[in-house]
Formats: C-alpha cells, structure tokens, sequence
C-alpha cells in the first residue's frame, strides 16, 4: 500500500484525501487529484500492460493524451466496463478498479512474449497478413485467439445503467486548449463580450501552466491561471467545458466536443446525470490553442518501462508530487528539455547525465544544469536502454548526425529512468480533419497546420509558437482576431510579465543510430501503441510502399485509437531518410476524428432505447393495445399486424380476420395513409401531369385510383384522389410515400410549374382514417350515420359529408379489399370515440378489427398492388397489367409517360406482374423467392422473375402468390418453379393476379 | 368561394382526445411537483389554419388583416393578440391559431375576405398540439433538442421557427422570457413527450393543467 | 455538417433541415415527346461531377419547406451564395477559378 515513488511534498494532490484503488487485482492507494497513472507511477507499477504484436511489457510513458501504453480497461462490475481508458485521462476515484487492456493470461507471465522475444525477424510488419491469411478460412481460427491474446478492450456484456446526452452549442468563439494561449484568446474574447466556449481535455485548465518552472508577473503560473479563470467564471456568455476533449473538426467549424461529465467521480455517474455529453458546436470563429506534443527519441529498448518523455517526468514530479524513479539519464536535442534535469534535482533525485545530440548548447536551462553538478554529454545520445522489466542503465554513444553513425564505444551507465525529447509536434490533428495539409517548418523541426478553409485560427505551441510570452502574446492576438472576426468590439487583454531566458535551436534527430544496422539493432520502436519499429518502416519501403498512406497501412503506424499522437513524426522523417527524401517531400497522414476514443454511449446520446427513433401512432393507437393487438413498423408508423384472440397464432388470427370481412364487417385502422389537401385553379391541371390517368373529367363528389411515376417511367406510388370542390383535392398516398410524395409535388410546382395557382398542405395527422369493409359494412354504418348510404344515392367510388357517430366526417365509397366498403375521415381529436361507437353498434355484425396482414391477403386475392412490395422501381404501370390507369391522350406530357414509351421499357418479354398459383394448394411460396422456367437446369440457373407477394387464402382453400415473370402476361396457363435453398422446388401455374371475384360484383352492390 | 369545400369538421359537443391525452398529463399536474426547471403543459384542441397567399400582393395581406385584425408577420416572426395568433411558416404560408371552435368561422370569414384570389386555407387542428415549455431550463432542453441556436440574441421574444426536434421536427415559438412553445405533430407527440420528459429529466419537470 | 443560408428564412440553419436534391438548372424539356431516348437519358441520369464549383438545388425539408439553389465548392465545401429558383447564380466556374476558392475563409 505504500506510495514508493510519492515525494514527501509538491504536487497538486491533496494528500489528505487518500483513495483506495485496484490495478490487476491488486489494491493501492493513491490522493485526490491523481490521475490513475500518476497513482500507479506512485506505487512504483512498472508494468501496465503488453505490447499489441510483440507482447513486450510496457509501462507508462507519458502524461496525457498521447499515452500509447496505459490504455487500460476500467470498471468494477460487468455492466460498468469501459475499455481503452488512458490511465494518464482517468482521474482517480475511490474504489477505481482497473487491469491492463493487453496480456493473457496475465501482464508478468504472457505466452505471446515468448513469440515477441525469438528473433527479431519472426514478426515483421505484414506477419498477420502473410502468415495468417492462409488458408483464408483457418483466419477465423487464429483471429480468435490473436486478438485474445493481444487484447484490444472488450465492451461490457451488460446494459450500461449510464445516461449520456447531446447539448447543440452555438458560439462566437470556441477556444480549444486552456493552456497559456488558450486562456489568453478566451480572456480577450470574453471580455469583448463574445459567446465564447472554452475546453480543455484535462482535469483542470492551465495545460502547460500547471506544471512549468517559469513565473509570470514574478508568481507562480498557476496564481495567473487561477485568476484567469475567476473572471471566465463571472462572464455570462462564457463556458467553460473542463474535461472536454475536441474530438472533430467538422465542415462549415461545427465541432465536436466529448465531455466526460462525472468520469472523475466513479464509474456510474449519479442518478439522473448524464455520464458523458457530447457538444455539437457551430462556432463562428474557431482558435485552436491544442498545444503540442512532446517527441520521443527512437534507440533500441526505448520501450522498456522507465523510458518515458521528459516532459511527462516533469508533469508527474510537479503537477502530481510523483518521482518514477531515482536515477535519470536524459537524452535530447533542444534546451527545453533540460527543464526535467532542474526539476528532478529539485525534487533531490539525482540525475546521472545527459546526452545532448548538440555539439556546445550553451542555452541558460544548459548552463543551470552544469551549474548544478550535472554532467552534461554533448555530441551524445542513449543508444540503447537495457534492463528486464524495467530500465536498469542506459549505453550512451558519441553520434555524428550528418552520417548517422554511433562514432564512440560509448559507455553502460546504472540508471532506473531513461527520459527523452526529440522536439515538440504541435497536435496539428483537428486542423487536419477537414483534410487541410500540415506545413513542415525545418526551422523548428515540426508541422505547422496548413491553410485550412476554415474560419479558425492557431496559437501558442500548435502554431510552432514555444516560449510562453510569445505564447502568451499569440493567444491574445488570436483571440482578438477571433472576437473581431466574429464581430465583436475587442477589448485588448493585459500581457502577464514573463522570464527572458536564453534559448538555443534543436538539431534535427528521429532515429538514434546503433552501431547495427536498424533492421539487426535491438528494436527501435517508433509507434508503441501499434509495435511499429524503425526497421519495420524501413521494410516497408524497401518493400515498394513509398506512400506515406501505403507505409502507414502496411506497418499500421498511427492507427486505431492512437492517431499517431508520439509516432508520426518519427516514423515520417525514418520513412523520408529511408527513401532519401525530405520529410517535407514525404508529407504526413490524413488526421481523421475522433483525436481520442469515445464511448457508443456517448455517440447515441439519448437516441437509444425507445427513443432511438421516433414511433408514429394513430388517434385509436390505445384502443388496438387494448385489444392486444401485434404491430408491425411500417416506415415509423406502428400499425396493427393482427389481433390474436387467445390462444391464437398470427395465422389463425388472420384467417379468422380475412372471413369477417369476407362474411359480415371488419374495420381498420387506415389512418397512416397520406393525406394532402389540394386547392387552387390549376389542381386538377397538375393532378393530370404528375398522376398517369386523367383528372379532368372527375366531378365533385367522385375519387378516383391513380398511379404516379417517376421521370423513367416507373412507379412510385398510388392512392385515391377525391374531387371534395372544383378546383379542391384530398390526394391520399401510401403510408410510407406520404413525406416522398408531398416532396414530389413541391419540387414540380415550385422549380418546374410556378405558373401554376395550386397549394399543397399536408393534413395526414389531422384526418384519422377508418374503414369498414364487407358485406354488412352498410348495415353497421347506417347505424351510426345520417348519410344516405343507398347504393344509387352514394355509389362506388364516391364520397358523402356528415355525421358519423356524432361527429362531421367525410366518408368515401372506397375499397381496397374487394368487398363493399366505406372510409370514415374524422378529425383525429373524435376518432376513438367514433371508433368505439362504430365497434359498440358492430357487435351484432361480428365487426372484427383487422390489420395489416389481412389488409395484404384480402387485396392480393383481389390483385391489388401495394407499391414497395409488388414495385421495386423498375416497373412500368403496363409491366402490372395497370395499363388502363394510363391516360395516352393526355395533351400534356405528363411526369412518367416519355420515360415509359423508350424502346426498353415497350419490349414484351419485360418482367409482367402475373398471378401464380402453385400446383400443391398447402405449400405457400416464399416471397423473394426467384422463378424459372425449368427447373432441371445447371446452376446458375436463368431466373426469370421473382414472387412479391404470396399468401395461404383461407377464403378460396388454397395458396396463391403474385410474382414478376418475364413476358408473364403472354405464359397464362404455363408452368414456373421456384427452386429453394432446401432443394425442393415449387411448381406454380402462371394465372390472372386477379383471383377473387374478378368482376367485382362484391365492391359494387 | 364555392369551388372549395369548407366543412365544419369539430362536432359541437363530443368527446375529444389531444394528440398528448394518454399521457395523462392532468393527472400528473395534480401530483405536481412544486420546484421543478422545466414546466410543461399542453395547449391542447386549438383551432389551427394554415393559410397560403401571395404575401407580396397587397389585396391578400390586406384580407388578412381586415379578417383577422392581424398584420401578416414577416419571416420568422409571430404576431398575436389576444388568444389567437399568426405565424410565418414559410414565404407564401402561415399558421393561425384561434380557440378551439373557432376555426370554421374564421375560415369562412377569410375566405369572404380574401375572395377572388388564388388562396388556400386548410384546417389542420386534428393534425397537431402546442407544448408549452416554461421554466428557468426550459432552454436547456431546447439545447439538447434542436440544433437551431436558442440564445436570445438569436432567438428574441416574437420569433417563431421551423426546425429539427430531436429525430422529428417541430416549430418553435419564443413566447415570453422563459417561456417557450413546440408545435409537434399529432403522430408524434408520443415520441417528443418521451424524449422530453427524458432531456428535462436533470432538471426537474413539472406538468401544468 | 454543412451551415445553408436560407434565402427565405434570412438565416443560416444546420444542415440536418435541408435535403439535398441534387444539381440545379435542369429544366424539364418542354416537349418531352419530342426528345431522343438518348436526350431524355441524359435528363433523367447524367449528372455533372465538377471538382469546384457545383450548382446544387436543396429545400429547407424542416424550415420554410422551400426549394433554393446554393452554390457549393465541392472541395472546401464552401457554399458561396444561396439564391432563390428562377434566379441565375452569380459565382460560377467562369467568374471563380479554383485559387479564390481554395482561399477563402481565414487561416491561420
């Protein structure tokens, strides 16, 4: 349980408040303000898991997002599972229970690591592919068992009891970063009175500021952050999102923003909150203030744990009161680096040298570290970390750079931590969504965002900018410009004081030499996260992958959750040199969001559960559960399939439903169908031009069926129009058309026709709709009803006004069933009280409720289409046999008949909707399934067409489908089959789709 | 006047079901909460017309206001006086609203008005509700709804939008300070009432009759 | 996610309430009788796929529900003007070449 590695004092922990928490079963204890790894570096954990391919052990590297190693799987019961957590993200908290993401069975004793340790040959880049793609079917086998042992987070098998939520920001600035330039644009943003949001992916805002040896204004930094924060807090229009990772950079600066809402508090947020939210911000002026990255030297073992970035040493020793080891050796190349050398003397450790790649840096941070004893190895680099399980020394070399060449034979030094900066890479990735290029700065050795077509701007470390008053002085600047930009009145900030301190360039070093050559040199590695080596880039093109995509893909360097965040940069200029071109020519990978993993929760927000998407219900929706009705979705309408009686299944129900009608009276519930009110002078000109049948003769008082087609000449939907005044239409559509529809006759009117005086207004949620149809649907209306229902007063296809149930409707003679009919419309607010009365005066008919299934099976008897299921779009209204609803007289060229008079669509041996009737009445055809002619064929067998539709008619005793076959309208009387993916084959003769009733005495009496 | 069917669609007296009745918000008014972010009611079983003209013509705006007394609102906009009101919805359409039953008058009396020109008007009142949000997070939930920005520098008092509303659509209305309305779809309300009582849910939602 | 500028509505909106539908500026033949099939093939299917400057044609499907034309860079994704059906675009690949394009905006 002791803390090791705790420093008696520092940090901005608060050591009173020790947390208990586990890492592979083991406890520890750590202190409010920790990060798990800080927590873990504490209590001397060396060994946070195994790497992906090699299965070597690795520790914790760095502070912050660009962690490759300690991505660990958090969450103590089975529900609460989160996999690929950056321990160096993770705040503690009380009872945290984490393990290492990679190592089976276990991170000290792995059985891939014998495999990672034989030669470093056996797992070149590419191995999985060239050794485990064949034969192609044994990959399944192995995949199992690699991604097993490799481990890659697992999801939790339980439902998350968490809620997460998506809050739509719109902001004059939105700050990313509340490092020093961040917080100094936020600060002149505010205060020239901009909407502003400013986030930060950290615990607390201050980025570099919390951990710095500089002062400003003669104070520590973090007294200025403090302030800075207190009169963000007081403005108004300012937000300020901590813990908030930007995570997209998305067109026209919509961003977005993955804020962990209570991570820091447990693993289950508190009841009602949302867990994680995600922002989704459209702001007018973007700064990005992202900072940058520390680089790692690449040398041999650099990835034993006790190699870590000198930075991150720093964060850990200041910000958390933590010293990961005792004796350090630190290798770099530029003055700033040296800042970890004066911390860890400040922190009494000792420091056992320095290797500097340059030849006499004589920069002040240089100067106070010989002052202070440290020995200082100049022309120098650590080649080569060695140790077991964690670094125990360290070889350093003289190097010459120019050749790259180890020119010394150097010495062992004794040392437990081997810290590195190779420079620093500005995290150019959100400036990179959108596809805008880095530009590479040989002056400072490191990509720059690009021009980018976005309102934004950069500042601080991201821009290439690294002293912090020029930091400072470049966040200002940005987020006066932002402010301006976004049309604001700036108000100028107030500059804190900083140190001046002599400062020397970087020599440009990636790739440490080794006396071997790289491929035969201990592993250099380049990508921890990915396992990718310097030798492995090397082979690659040599292989012939001269792309940096190509050298990415064939080595997976900067892939996954990583993004190339420590890697790129080296993997790049080892690539460049490799081919003997500039880094620049070379030129870097697409950045794609997210910058860091984000939860599926986080992603669904509250579209989960029943509110994944929305459920349209009818006015007498609660009456159809009432009676135990099954649904099914049609479009986002729940519509009643059937309505089981006890002890039914949906078969039965239907048969039963299907002889109501038949026999007596059934009603249903039509009022999913679209409804558009037309009116205006010009409505029965534009009905004629976008429906193929003619409208100009229908009176008032009379519906008509239409077809409407698309420009080719196919169909799209159908529905019965109504005449209710002269220049007045109600349209109906099918249920799933109805938005299609409505679309359909905007676009014609409002880009083609405008001359034309029509206006289209949707009043499907307004009318409910029911139908009453069979035989006695006369008698029971005639119950509830003043309209004269005689059939020459209110004949087939018609409608009539008046009460129903009390209630005005409007009542069309209509059927879809075969069967005398009638459509009741009511405003929907009446509908479930004119229901329940048609249902109270049906009892003496046997008024049975029907749905959807006995709708399909009473219409396909009849022969009826319904559009979607008999069309697919790529049928003409003659390939359905429905060439008596086209009007080939019409003067105007109406949508749909140029496109059904090409040469394609007049050929005879077209698919034709046709009846089918299979010779053994019992066996119902599967819907789908594909016809041919003769079934004794080789495979691949000629099909010729495929059912649509196919039903069991308990009403004829016996089955019968419609289908498409080819020329099927001139092969009445001839024979198809349908072979099935059993092997047997169903025979069916080719007939009328029309079955029931073809004369249609029944819907006329 | 009579090439056009006007029919007086709501009964004098019977029973009527909102587009929200299942939720049985009376019931849950009576339960109430006392301190709560978000308040929500129903203003339900209004009258609503959607009325489309030529808004450059001067005849038509000048029938609607002689109709109606009411100025036909600009983009965006929403005018009111007492309980009835009218709103842009689209460059040549607009929503009235009037109390419930009135609906047949006023569109009689518009059409008088508005004779001899190419209008339409259409009674949609089965079609849809109002929702009135109110409450110091009643804005909060917007946020979490609707992509249009809410501010009210955007969004001041009078104005009136069609936009998105979590994976539907509605239109909503600034009405007072804290003090919002939704105009959702019949077939629809369900889903919102779920998703609203989901989103306000952080914040405490009280039911007001 | 795009931002359009209605020019009915007077104000920018998220893309989530726009639809696209496709170019814009393809007139219905005004005698589709009298068109070759190949001519009304190329009505009906063949699209331009310029890389630069698109004429696009979208409705504002939750807003206004009204059809508008909007002028769109296909590689920055910038629209450069909304205007309303009937209306002529003012930026074309004619007046715009691909450098002003690509600038436009600000940069850091």
């Amino acid at each position: 349980m002791s803390q090791v590695n705790r420093l008696p004092k520092g940090g901005r922990v608060d050591r009173s408040q020790p947390l208990t928490f586990t890492f592979n079963g083991e406890n520890y204890q750590g202190f409010a303000g920790d990060t798990l790894a800080a927590a873990l570096l504490a209590n001397g954990v060396d060994i946070v898991g195994r790497s992906f391919k090699y299965s070597r052990p690795r520790g914790i590297v760095a502070a912050g997002a660009e962690e490759p190693n300690a991505v660990l799987q958090i969450g103590s019961t089975e529900s609460a599972q989160v996999p690929n957590v950056r321990a160096t993200q993770q705040a503690l908290y009380a009872g945290l229970v984490a393990s290492s993401t990679n190592g089976w069975p276990n991170v000290k004793n792995d059985v891939m690591g014998i495999l990672g340790k034989v030669g470093g040959g056996m797992m070149p880049p590419g191995f999985y592919y060239k050794t485990f793609m064949y034969p192609q079917n044994l990959w399944l086998t192995y995949e199992k068992y690699i991604r097993k042992a490799a481990g890659l987070g697992r999801a939790p098998l339980e439902v998350d009891p968490d809620i997460y939520d998506h809050l739509n920001q719109h902001c004059d600035v939105l700050v990313i970063g509340a490092g020093p330039a961040g917080l100094a644009a936020a600060l002149v943003a505010g205060r020239s009175g901009a909407r502003v949001i400013l986030a930060d992916e950290q615990e607390e805002f201050g980025g570099s500021l919390l951990d710095t040896r500089e002062t400003l204004d003669g104070k520590p930094a973090t007294e200025w952050v403090a302030k800075v924060i207190a009169e963000l807090e007081k403005m108004p229009e300012v937000t300020l999102l901590p813990r908030a990772t930007v995570n997209g950079y998305h067109d026209h600066n919509f961003l977005t923003i993955h804020q962990r809402l209570t991570d820091h508090l447990g693993e289950i947020a508190p009841r009602g909150q949302a867990r994680h939210r995600v922002h989704r911000v459209r702001a007018k002026r973007v700064v990005l203030a992202a900072g940058a990255h520390e680089r790692p030297l690449v040398y041999s073992n650099n990835d034993l744990p006790g190699n870590m970035l000198a930075g991150a040493v720093s964060t850990y020793v200041n910000r958390y009161g933590v010293a990961p080891g005792r004796q350090l050796v630190l290798s770099t190349n530029n003055d700033y680096a040296y800042r970890v050398v004066l911390d860890w003397l400040d922190a009494g450790q000792q420091v056992v040298a320095v290797a500097d790649a340059r030849s006499n840096p004589r920069g002040a941070w240089v100067e106070e570290a010989r002052a202070r004893g440290v020995r200082v190895l100049t022309g120098s680099a650590v080649v080569e970390a060695r140790g077991n399980k964690r670094v125990s020394g360290a070889r350093i070399c003289a190097i010459d750079l120019k050749n790259h060449k180890v020119t010394s034979s150097g010495e062992l030094v004794e040392c437990d931590l081997i810290v590195s900066s190779g420079g620093y890479s500005p995290v150019v990735h959100l400036a990179s969504h959108l596809g805008g290029k880095p530009t590479w700065r040989e002056d400072i050795l490191a990509f720059i965002p690009g021009e980018g077509f976005q309102k934004r701007h950069c500042a601080g470390a991201v821009n290439g900018v690294f002293g912090l008053g020029d930091v400072l002085a470049d966040g200002f600047e940005a987020g006066a410009k932002a402010a301006a930009g976004a049309g604001c009145k700036v108000v100028e900030g107030s500059m804190p004081k900083t140190e001046k301190r002599k400062e020397e360039a970087a020599v440009a070093l990636f790739q440490v030499p080794h006396e071997k050559s790289t491929s035969r040199a201990p592993k250099q590695f380049v990508d921890l996260q990915n396992d990718v080596t310097s030798a492995g880039i090397e082979l690659a093109t040599r292989e012939g992958f001269e792309s940096v995509e190509h050298v990415k893909r064939y080595t997976a360097l900067g892939f996954g959750t990583d993004q190339g965040k420590l890697g790129n940069i080296n993997g790049l200029a080892i690539a460049a040199k490799s081919m003997g071109i500039s880094i620049a020519e070379m030129g870097t990978t697409m950045f794609r969001p997210n910058y860091t993993p984000v939860t599926f929760g986080a992603v669904a927000g509250r579209h989960c559960g029943p509110l994944f998407e929305p459920k349209r219900y009818t006015a007498m929706h609660r009456w159809h559960l009432e009676q135990g009705a099954e649904f099914e979705d049609v479009g986002q309408w729940k519509r009643p399939w059937y309505f089981p009686k006890r002890g039914e299944d949906m078969h039965a129900a239907v048969a039963r439903e299907c002889k109501a009608v038949r026999d007596s009276v059934g009603i249903l519930d039509a009022s999913t169908l679209g409804k558009i009110d037309i009116q205006g002078p010009d409505a029965r000109e534009f009905l004629n031009r976008v429906y193929t049948n003619a409208w100009t003769k229908l009176d008032v008082g009379k519906a008509r069926y239409g077809l409407m087609c698309k420009e080719d000449g196919m169909v799209f939907d159908d529905g019965v129009t109504a005449c209710v005044g002269e220049n007045h239409f109600i349209m109906t559509t099918t249920t799933g058309g109805a938005a299609r529809v409505m679309e359909w006759l905007e676009i014609y009117h409002q880009t083609e026709w405008p001359e034309l005086k029509v206006y289209f207004t949707s009043v499907t949620d307004h009318w409910a709709t029911m139908t009453l149809s069979g035989p006695n649907s006369r008698k029971l209306l005639a119950e509830v009803t003043d309209i004269d229902l005689d059939k020459d007063a209110f004949p087939f296809m018609t409608w009539k006004e008046g009460l129903v149930g009390g209630v005005p409707a409007r009542v069309f003679r209509i059927s879809f069933t075969g069967e005398l009919s009638y459509e009741v419309n009511v405003q929907a607010d009446y509908a479930l009280g004119v229901w329940e009365k048609i249902v109270e005066a049906g009892k003496k008919y046997n008024l049975t409720p029907y749905g959807t299934e006995t709708m399909h099976v009473l219409r396909a008897e009849k022969g009826f289409i319904i559009i979607g299921q008999d069309t697919d779009g790529s049928v003409t209204p003659d390939d359905l046999n429905m060439g008596w609803c086209v009007g080939r007289n019409k003067p105007f060229s109406w949508i749909g008949w140029r496109g059904m008079n090409r040469e394609d669509c007049l050929r005879e041996d077209r698919k034709q909707l046709v009846g089918l009737k299979p010779i053994d009445p019992n066996k119902v055809l599967p819907e789908g399934a594909q016809l041919v002619f003769d079934p004794k064929q080789s495979i691949p067998m000629k099909m010729v067409g495929h059912v649509t539709s196919s039903y069991m008619s308990s009403t004829m005793g016996y089955s019968f489908a419609m289908a498409v076959v080819k020329g099927g309208l001139k092969r009445i009387g001839e024979r198809v089959f349908a072979p099935l993916t059993d092997g047997s084959v169903i025979e069916a003769e080719i007939c009328s789709s029309v079955f029931y009733d073809p004369k249609g005495d029944r819907q006329h009496v | 006047m009579s090439n056009v069917n006007v029919y007086k669609q709501r009964p004098d007296a019977a029973r009527a079901e909102s587009p929200l009745f299942h939720a049985g918000l009376d019931e849950l008014a009576r339960k109430g909460k006392s301190s709560a972010g978000v308040i929500l009611r129903e203003k339900k079983l209004l009258g609503h017309l959607v009325i489309r003209g030529d808004a450059k013509d001067p005849a038509f705006s000048g029938g609607v206001h002689s109709a109606l007394g009411l100025e036909l609102p600009v983009a965006l906009t929403l005018v009111a006086k007492g309980d009835t009101s009218l709103q842009w919805l689209g460059p040549d359409e607009w929503l009235l609203i009037v109390p419930s039953g009135q609906e047949f008058e006023i569109e009689q009396r518009l059409r008088k008005a508005l004779d001899g020109q190419h209008i339409s008007v259409v009674n949609v009142s089965g079609g849809q509700t109002i929702v009135e949000l109110s409450g110091t997070n009643a804005r909060d939930v917007l946020m979490k709804s609707t992509t249009y920005d809410v501010h009210p520098s955007n969004f001041p008092v009078g104005k009136a939008v069609g936009s998105t509303f979590a994976k539907a659509g509605a239109v909503i209305r600034h009405t007072g300070e804290d003090t919002w309305e939704l105009l959702i779809r019949r077939s629809f309300s369900d889903y919102i009432w779920l998703w609203l009582q989901d989103a306000s849910a952080e914040y405490g939602l009280a039911v007001k009759a | 996610m795009l931002h359009i500028f209605c020019p009915h509505c007077g104000e920018l909106r998220s893309e989530e309430e726009f639809h696209a539908k496709g170019q814009a500026h393809i007139p219905r033949p005004l005698e589709p009788n009298a068109c070759t099939d190949e001519e009304w093939g190329d009505y009906i299917f063949f699209r331009d796929n310029p890389r630069g400057i698109h004429h696009e044609l979208w409705v504002h499907a939750a807003g206004c529900r009204k059809y508008f034309n909007a002028t769109r860079h296909t590689v920055s994704y910038e629209i450069l003007e909304t205007y309303r059906i009937g209306e002529k675009p003012t930026v074309t690949e004619a007046t715009v070449g691909e450098k002003k394009a690509t600038t436009a905006g600000v940069t850091a």
